[in-house]
């Protein structure tokens, strides 16, 4: 059989959900730092802070749109290539992403409209609210699809009938093992990886000369957020992986490339997985780190993959590779925020061009970071889509053939390849733009009597009007 | 597990089939204004049409995610088996309402490109309608299934009835755009728009006709329902009203009333929904499984019930607050520029 429904379908989810959550990883942060900004600049009237603001608000309405378009494909995902999940798990997955869609897309809907084009239909506070509403539906989004993904990572409050899983415990299905760690990890992953956009941004900003207050506002908002967001981020990180050790050994095995169970283990740096061979090459270790780290003892134990049959392990090289990634990558981020402050405080942080230049090559660093944090979680819990309980060979829908999928995956490949580089080109122009100046805020119109418009194009027209 | 003294299936089959009637009015009438969109000749109208439900689509189109979500949930086996029978259609109206809807920032930034844009936004808007007529036609038409799964093909979807489904739909669709332009437009553009309005009606009543002699046709169930006593007796006002809206509907597009064509509209679908809703009653998977058999266990039902209960009514007044910030006439100061 050349060509497998299951793996083309696997391909397809990877496809569209990998393009759709770099979206959310620049949103979420950034509606909450445009909250921020709004906030800000309602309490000082500083005009800075409102150029910011708008320059953002600009770069996020784009980023939003296409979030939100193709974050609709996502839910149709589980009926058109994953019914057997939707059938056998639906009773409580099918609720979870339920109150995503209830809690968050409407919250961030309503209040776009007003964020984007309703500065001067509403007072400056309800314009400030608007931007905190969409902020916290982003975050809303967030715990609901992760309370989901933890769910079918940590299954619990569950029972199963004929195989079909059942709420038991509704509580401990959204608060499930995984889920506080995955939500913390994750949300403050978005919020770094707007964090480096904005610096990196900022940077360019000020190297370009026109801008500078703007400039330095946003290399100084996000180096602040970064110098407490980046460590933070560690710490987390390294108790979702204790998290991991516990309920998905399996998958802290393959991100160590551990084959033998043992206590007082070292930390592999680097090797070469040999999946058939249960053996690893060339390695490169350092005895005792492993268990250090992840036990936080020198003498803890962590199992092996040999502890598990052959057909429950995960692809070991992925996500081996993955995790080595994401957390070099962390590394890097601690390095750039570090130097930055200590720029700062020798007050050259503005002049040193090196500096500034790194930060702009920094800007998709973040990016990178969640989509390989995204593979070690996703192929770490391979074989299953509902941990150790459901199969992704059963969950895929069966009456589907090879060609049904080559075409879906073919289509979603050249509409994303059409829209993602478009989308980013637009993004590019709106940053050299940079943020002009705004007039002051001219004043609150809603409420007037309606005025004609179709005389255009003449944008001033409509201020004369009475 | 004890079986609960109260079911939710009532309020759950009353919610979704209030959220799908929902969906269809808004995003209906936004990708009827998508479809209309390209007919206009002047770039200027252009830009004052796509300003006329831009701070408002994509709540619109939240509700399709709502539908969608709902379905899983409440309905998990109806979701599990009608979504991968419609592979197809889904698939193609996902991808056209992704383009149509990265048209709306594209098509201000991108000027170079900016024919492709309104392009994309104009055949993506029909597209999706189309596709969403075609999964109504099939979904009236009816699934293989054995077992709690679908067992036909992908492309069981394509047949006669559920292609002309697709074009009544985009008269439909069509008919509810101009409605809303003719409220948020004026003078020579509203006259346009009222013209358009009057296209899209003939191209309804052809639809609707089609679809209501071909449907007892095709299937004896829905010929039982309609034409046997004593339903006969409850159900004959349907078509007659749904005659005199249509009358109406042709009166107003004429008329000087700037809601009325849209009011109309709205009836017009409603009551065609409530026809295709007694055609199939109490089927959510036609003619295979019914509400009850379907039904997500009453704990789920339960759970989603008291959120959605107390977050539906914060939901439309919140959306009605924002329809509100962006009354009255369209304007070319307000939106994209």
């Amino acid at each position: 059989m050349p060509w497998d429904p299951l793996i083309l379908s696997r391909m397809q989810f990877a496809w569209v959900i990998a393009w759709h959550i770099l979206l959310p990883a620049f949103t979420v942060g950034a509606a909450s730092y445009i909250a921020l900004l709004e906030g800000l600049h309602l309490a000082t009237g500083r005009d800075v802070y409102l150029h910011v603001s708008n320059f953002w608000t600009r770069i996020f309405a784009v980023a939003f749109g296409m979030g939100v378009v193709t974050g609709i494909v996502m839910p149709f995902q589980f009926g058109t290539n994953w019914s057997r999940l939707s059938e056998l798990a639906g009773n409580i997955i099918g609720p979870t992403l339920a109150y995503e869609g209830l809690m968050a897309f409407f919250l961030e809907a309503a209040f776009l409209g007003v964020l984007l084009f309703g500065r001067r239909l509403v007072p400056p506070w309800a314009h400030f609210i608007a931007a905190l509403m969409v902020a916290l539906g982003t975050l809303f989004s967030a715990f609901w699809i992760l309370a989901t993904n933890s769910w079918m990572q940590t299954p619990a409050g569950y029972t199963r009938i004929d195989g079909r899983f059942y709420p038991a415990d509704w509580f401990e299905i959204v608060f499930n093992p995984s889920f506080p760690y995955r939500f913390a990890h994750t949300v403050t992953g978005f919020y770094v990886t707007t964090g480096f956009v904005v610096l990196g941004v900022g940077a360019y900003t000020i190297r370009r000369g026109q801008f500078r207050d703007e400039g330095r506002v946003m290399m100084m908002t996000a180096l602040s957020l970064l110098a407490v967001l980046v460590p933070l981020q560690m710490l987390i990180g390294d108790q979702h992986g204790l998290n991991t050790r516990r309920y998905q050994p399996a998958k802290l095995a393959a991100i160590e490339a551990r084959w033998d169970t043992g206590s007082g283990v070292p930390l592999t740096l680097f090797a070469l997985p040999d999946q058939t061979g249960e053996q690893n090459k060339y390695a490169i270790e350092v005895p005792y780190l492993g268990s250090l780290i992840l036990t936080h003892s020198l003498d803890g134990t962590i199992q092996g993959l040999k502890d598990f049959p052959a057909d429950q392990r995960p692809p070991v090289a992925i996500v081996f590779f993955a995790f080595r990634i994401m957390v070099g990558l962390a590394a890097l981020m601690l390095l750039m925020v570090s130097v930055g402050w200590w720029l700062r405080y020798r007050r050259i942080l503005f002049y040193s061009v090196w500096y500034l230049r790194a930060c702009q090559l920094a800007i998709p660093i973040g990016f990178i970071a969640v989509l390989a944090g995204w593979t070690t979680t996703e192929e770490g819990r391979q074989p299953w889509t509902v941990y150790g309980l459901l199969r992704t060979a059963d969950s895929v829908t069966p009456s589907l053939v090879g060609h049904d999928v080559i075409l879906s995956l073919l289509l979603y490949a050249v509409a994303y390849v059409i829209i993602y580089p478009t989308g980013f080109f637009y993004v590019l122009r709106l940053v050299r733009m940079g943020p002009r100046g705004m007039p002051p805020s001219p004043p609150i119109e809603a409420g007037r009597p309606r005025m004609p418009v179709t005389e255009l194009p003449s944008p001033s027209k409509s201020e004369a009007v009475p | 597990m004890t079986e609960p003294a109260i079911s939710f299936v009532g309020i759950w089959t009353t919610l979704i089939a209030a959220g799908v009637f929902l969906y269809v009015l808004l995003d209906g009438f936004d990708l009827g204004v998508g479809v209309l969109h390209g007919f206009a000749r002047e770039r200027a109208d252009r830009d004052l049409i796509m300003n006329a439900i831009a701070p408002i689509w994509d709540g619109n189109e939240t509700w399709l995610v709502f539908c969608g979500l709902a379905l899983m949930a409440a309905f998990p086996l109806a979701f599990a088996i009608i979504i991968p029978a419609v592979y197809f259609p889904i698939l193609v109206m996902l991808i056209a309402l992704v383009f149509r809807g990265v048209a709306f920032e594209f098509r201000y930034e991108d000027r170079p490109r900016r024919a492709f844009w309104d392009c994309a936004f104009q055949v993506g808007s029909l597209v999706a309608t189309f596709a969403q007529g075609v999964v109504l036609g099939a979904f009236i038409q009816g699934f293989r299934v054995e077992g709690r799964q679908f067992t036909g093909s992908s492309l069981d979807f394509l047949t006669p009835f559920s292609i002309l489904a697709g074009f009544a739909l985009l008269f439909g669709y069509g008919l509810l755009g101009a409605g809303w332009l003719i409220i948020k437009t004026e003078g020579a553009l509203q006259d346009w728009a009222r013209r358009q309005g009057r296209r899209c009606l003939v191209g309804v009543v052809l639809g609707i006709a089609a679809v209501s002699l071909w449907t007892p046709l095709m299937n004896h169930h829905i010929a039982e329902r309609w034409f046997s006593l004593p339903d006969i007796l409850f159900l004959w006002p349907v078509p007659i009203v749904t005659l005199a809206v249509i009358i109406w509907e042709w009166r107003a597009l004429n008329g000087s009333v700037d809601a009325a064509p849209f009011i109309a509209a709205i009836l017009l679908f409603l009551l065609s929904y409530l026809g295709v809703a007694i055609s199939l009653w109490p089927m959510i998977v036609p003619y295979q499984f019914t509400i009850w058999e379907a039904a997500a266990s009453p704990s789920t039902q339960g759970f989603l019930l008291v959120g959605t209960l107390f977050l539906l009514p914060v939901i439309l007044m919140y959306s009605g607050w924002s329809y509100w910030v962006f009354r009255g006439k369209a304007r070319s100061d307000i939106g994209y520029h």
